[in-house]
């Protein structure tokens, strides 16, 4: 257990020298799987629902948004469905909640293997500046596609493709084909 | 003992948060050990280099398939108590179609990106940070859209009531589907390693 709270609070240490994490390679993918698959079950057996992350953002948009403006959402059924009726916060949210889990389920796997790194994801091709654009503008697109979905890769792929959902299905299908129908035109971003 | 407890009534929706909470820890863990937490990693799946997104999404699937189904078969889950989401066809098609495409473009989905902030990935922050502004434009037209957004509603629809097959046969038929997905993913990484990203960390 000491180990494990040091390599965490490792991660904010100004000495690296002290305690130092071997970047560890990610583990075997079809343990991985079954492993993001007893999660699931988990939340079925548990709470009666599945997996999802697009729907915490919405409610932080809704809420955002709300702030700024609070005559717009009232008069915006989208708005106001993630809002509730105002008896509660809304963002006393499930998926809220599962959302901040998993910022800090994936901080103390990453630094258990010695993975938190500040730093950019990009393939050899590309500046770093034009990454962060196409990190945003492929983050807006989805967030499109996700609401007119109905849910995300978590919400409607995993969790309906788990229930044998057909929408699900169809949705998982599609996300396949979108992505290698685009990846011949995006592979100087990547390769 | 009866499934979902939540549905039965073990614990109230305060409890229900605390849980989330929980299960979400778990989900990030498991996202992050997956490799999920890199953009590179995630995007080469379309590049036929490493196919980890297949093969720990279908894992995954089948796990929570199988598992829900044994456990509905000798009566622990109650499945009319599961949350399904209601299908609505050609907006679902049209959205995972631009949810694929903004895949590859910004080489997360919804939930890694976070994983990816967590660990450190400025462009994770912007993905979100792109989310968050997609989702704004979405709710800013859906006065709009409202109709396309409803439209073709085929109600709470699983594969086993539309094709008309037992539940039985359909968890068969997907496990048996993964099995080849999985061997086609192995035999193809072997064939693009040169270019797997994970062999050049």
């Amino acid at each position: 257990m000491t180990t494990i709270v040091q390599k965490i609070s490792s991660v904010f240490a100004k000495d690296k020298e002290l305690v130092e994490v071997k970047t560890k390679p990610y583990s075997n993918p079809y343990l991985t799987g079954i492993g993001l698959g007893l999660v699931l079950l988990a939340a079925f057996v548990i709470m009666g629902r599945g997996l999802g992350a697009s729907g915490a953002m919405s409610t932080l948009v809704a809420v955002g948004v709300n702030t700024v403006a609070p005559e717009h959402t009232q008069s915006n059924p989208f708005y106001s469905e993630y809002l509730g009726d105002g008896t509660t916060s809304p963002l006393k949210d499930w998926l809220v909640f599962e959302v901040l889990g998993v910022l800090a389920g994936g901080f103390i796997s990453g630094s258990l293997a010695g993975r938190v790194k500040k730093g950019i994801e990009k393939g050899p091709n590309i500046t770093s500046k034009k990454r962060l654009l196409y990190a945003f503008v492929g983050g807006s697109l989805m967030g499109i596609g996700a609401k007119l979905a109905r849910g995300c890769t978590s919400g409607q792929a995993l969790t309906g493709g788990a229930l044998l959902n057909l929408g699900s299905w169809a949705f998982m299908m599609m996300i396949f084909a979108g992505g290698y129908a685009a990846a011949y035109f995006l592979r100087r971003q990547w390769l | 003992m009866n499934a979902p407890f939540y549905k039965f009534g073990l614990f109230n929706s305060d409890v229900s948060l605390i849980i989330a909470f929980i299960i979400g820890i778990a989900f990030g863990f498991a996202l992050e050990r997956g490799g999920f937490g890199s953009a590179r990693i995630l995007a080469a799946q379309f590049y036929f280099s490493n196919m980890r997104v297949l093969k720990v999404m279908f894992t995954a699937i089948v796990t929570a398939m199988l598992g829900l189904y044994y456990l509905s078969v000798i009566g622990f889950v109650d499945l009319s108590l599961i949350y399904i989401s209601e299908t609505y066809i050609l907006p679902q098609v049209v959205g995972g179609l631009i949810l694929g495409v903004g895949f590859v473009i910004g080489g997360y989905c919804p939930g890694t990106s976070v994983v990816s902030f967590a660990t450190g990935k400025l462009d994770g922050l912007m993905y979100i940070l792109g989310l968050m502004f997609g989702i704004f434009i979405f709710g800013e037209v859906f006065p709009y859209i409202t109709d396309f957004y409803y439209s073709t509603n085929m109600g709470s629809v699983t594969l086993p009531q539309y094709f008309h097959l037992s539940y039985g046969l359909v968890v068969f038929l997907v496990v048996i589907m993964a099995v080849g997905a999985f061997a086609l993913a192995e035999w193809s990484e072997k064939k693009f390693a040169h270019r797997n990203p994970e062999n050049q960390l």
